[in-house]
């Protein structure tokens, strides 16, 4: 017995390290962390419900449930998840290296052996394992439309797949400006306005610099897809992304693929699915800015003796 | 009570000089924080074992000194060695070196005092087995074993600079960089505060301690350095350098009668600068070295005044403070 606790500690401390469960214990102590965990489900149940509660008295009060609304069911309390999750992550992660520094423990924790990737990463996972957390508690909202039907589990894989790695999008940038920034109200408002951005800013983007595009296109007798390229803008979009699992012929009207020349279909498939091309460009951004919060987490010493 | 703390831990094999060299030293160390010069050009050797007390009026540069030997800082030119290693060239080992208590710090409010000590204690790599014998060791050295299941936010102001220095010992450091760590504390914590230094002091560790409160430095410290506007103005030993500021002395001659004649007497004498009398006696501030003292004790009983007494004033380390910082580099 005593062997098996020993290996258990042994594997613990391995996978464990004292930042994550340090951010574990803390996290779990809050009272903060309930009551966020509370009204994320009252907002999502509320939701939920509501739509289930529309749809039902706009279908003439008929008890049956059409798979069809079923699957719009799902793909709305999908994008409302996605706008809490969008709502959640920069406030959760903007503030855990800035936070540490206000409240002046950061210095003590640096001069530990702890690396600044063991501190950058341990405070990173701990933050999205609370938002895995949330998410998955939301599944019983889920069931809601697995008793109507027509979804199957393995979309509601791939969406949940897709949330998390938003989450660590987001994530990545909330805590690379928690790092930047010594203030954590600075870090939370450019951590916000950078998402407001991704979610809002390239979709707006989108719009006006496909209308230029368009007229311009008119007025020289090119065809729509010449200026496929700013669906590009979109795979920036988690939004646009999600929405191209749902459908796969969003990336194709995205892309202008569905209009040829002189508005004929076009039988092309583009290279990449927009949730694909959204994976792979966040997957730089938050290599990239993971790496940046490491480098900047602590003070580069070594600089002076470099040059020398 | 004598708490012996060792641990098995790497510190000594980071630094394989580490036995010849002093524990601190510092070459010619520079910190600009853009246009204001906060360190200019301090050169400092501590010797292991020693405890150094830093002083110096606020803003002075002695939290920069001691957060670039913590590396939490850069240099902006100069060299900063601990136990042989660059602070700049090999943080991670300075770091097993090292504990360091600032003098503005945080705590986590949600831990139990003894799962602050596990925290911190594992991330210094100690396992699990040997942190769970040390942690009670070390809450006995700050007076906190009735506290350790207590949860940080409930100790005094007093308890919490306790349990932070007895994070700093968490590792068993061979140098302990302590920045003020009795500003805040009321006597009672200050004392326990003491007590504590002394009992590490006897423990042999190198200990460098900033503080206002100078008598208390002077009770425990073996050399000062003395720091203002970022320059070393005067260090070495603490008796040393009250006896070499000891130059400009005050002294305290107790008379039976005459002491107008006396104060007459004394004011044309060379090396006297200004004489007061009171109900205790004439004060004479006087510049002369020792020679100079006894030709003036001399002439006063050639003049025939009774002497009841004839004594130096005693300088503290307050004294010696004053007259070294009270103008741009004056007392070096």
């Amino acid at each position: 017995m005593k062997g098996t606790n020993g290996c258990a500690d042994k594997w613990r401390s391995r996978l464990i390290n004292p930042v994550l469960g340090k951010e574990f214990t803390l996290r779990m102590r809050t009272v903060r962390s309930m009551w966020a965990l509370f009204f994320y489900l009252l907002a999502i149940g509320l939701l939920a419900l509501g739509y289930l509660y529309v749809t039902r008295m706009s279908s003439s009060g008929a008890n049956a449930f059409n798979p069809d609304e079923s699957r719009i069911m799902f793909i709305f309390i999908s994008f409302v998840q996605l706008g809490l999750i969008a709502f959640m992550a920069p406030g959760l992660t903007a503030g855990v290296i800035s936070g540490e520094r206000e409240k002046q423990t950061l210095n003590l924790l640096l001069t530990t052996q702890q690396s600044s990737a063991s501190i950058v990463i341990s405070k990173l996972v701990s933050s999205l394992s609370f938002m895995a957390l949330i998410t998955l508690a939301t599944m019983p909202v889920y069931s809601i439309v697995f008793l109507f039907g027509g979804i199957s589990p393995g979309q509601l894989g791939m969406v949940f797949l897709f949330y998390w790695f938003t989450m660590l999008a987001l994530g990545s940038f909330g805590i690379l400006f928690s790092t930047l920034f010594k203030r954590t109200m600075l870090a939370v408002i450019v951590a916000y306005g950078i998402t407001l951005f991704l979610f809002g800013g390239t979709a707006f983007l989108y719009l006006i610099v496909s209308q230029i595009m368009e007229e311009m296109t008119r007025s020289s007798g090119g065809a729509p897809g010449d200026f496929g390229w700013i669906g590009h803008l979109l795979a920036l979009n988690p939004g646009a992304a999600l929405y191209s699992l749902f459908d796969p012929e969003m990336t194709r009207w995205v892309f202008r693929m569905n209009m040829g020349s002189g508005g004929s279909l076009s039988t092309g498939q583009p290279a990449l699915q927009l949730w694909q091309e959204f994976l792979i460009i966040y997957s730089i951004l938050i290599i990239a800015a993971v790496l940046t919060a490491i480098r900047s987490v602590r003070p580069r010493l070594n600089k002076k003796s470099k040059r020398a | 009570m004598k708490t012996t703390i060792r641990t098995d831990h790497e510190a000594r094999a980071a630094a394989p000089a580490a036995a010849e060299s002093p524990m601190i030293e510092i070459r010619g160390l520079c910190k600009q924080f853009g246009a204001f010069q906060a360190l200019n050009s301090i050169d400092l050797v501590i010797p292991k074992g020693t405890v150094f007390g830093f002083v110096g009026p606020n803003g002075a540069g002695k939290s920069t000194t001691m957060s670039i030997l913590a590396t939490l800082l850069a240099p902006t030119s100069g060299t900063a060695k601990v136990g042989g290693c660059d602070v700049t060239r090999h943080p991670k080992q300075v770091r097993k070196l090292i504990g360091y208590m600032p003098d503005f710090f945080g705590v986590y409010d949600q831990f139990k005092a003894t799962e602050y000590l596990h925290f911190y204690g594992a991330s210094y790599g100690i396992p699990k087995a040997e942190r769970a014998r040390l942690i009670p060791q070390l809450l006995e050295l700050v007076n906190l074993t009735d506290k350790k299941d207590a949860y940080v936010d409930t100790l005094s102001r007093g308890m919490k600079q306790r349990l932070c220095l007895a994070r700093c010992l968490v590792h068993d450091p061979e140098l302990l960089i302590l920045d003020e760590p009795a500003s805040g504390l009321d006597p009672r914590a200050r004392i326990e505060m003491r007590e504590i230094l002394k009992e590490l002091k006897s423990m042999g560790k190198t200990i460098v301690i900033s503080s206002h409160i100078l008598p208390e430095l002077a009770e425990m410290v073996d050399e000062i350095g003395v720091i203002e506007h970022g320059r070393m103005v005067a260090k070495g030993n603490v008796q040393e350098i009250q006896s070499r500021m000891r130059v400009k002395r005050i002294l305290q001659i107790r008379l039976a009668g005459r002491e107008e004649e006396a104060e007459q007497y004394l004011g044309g004498r060379p090396f006297v600068n200004r004489i007061l009398r009171d109900g205790r006696g004439v004060h004479v501030h006087f510049d002369g070295h020792d020679e100079e003292q006894s030709e003036l004790l001399h002439g006063l009983i050639e003049q025939g005044f009774r002497i009841i007494s004839f004594s130096e004033a005693q300088t503290n380390l307050e004294d010696v403070f004053l007259e070294i910082t009270k103008g741009d580099g004056e007392g070096e």
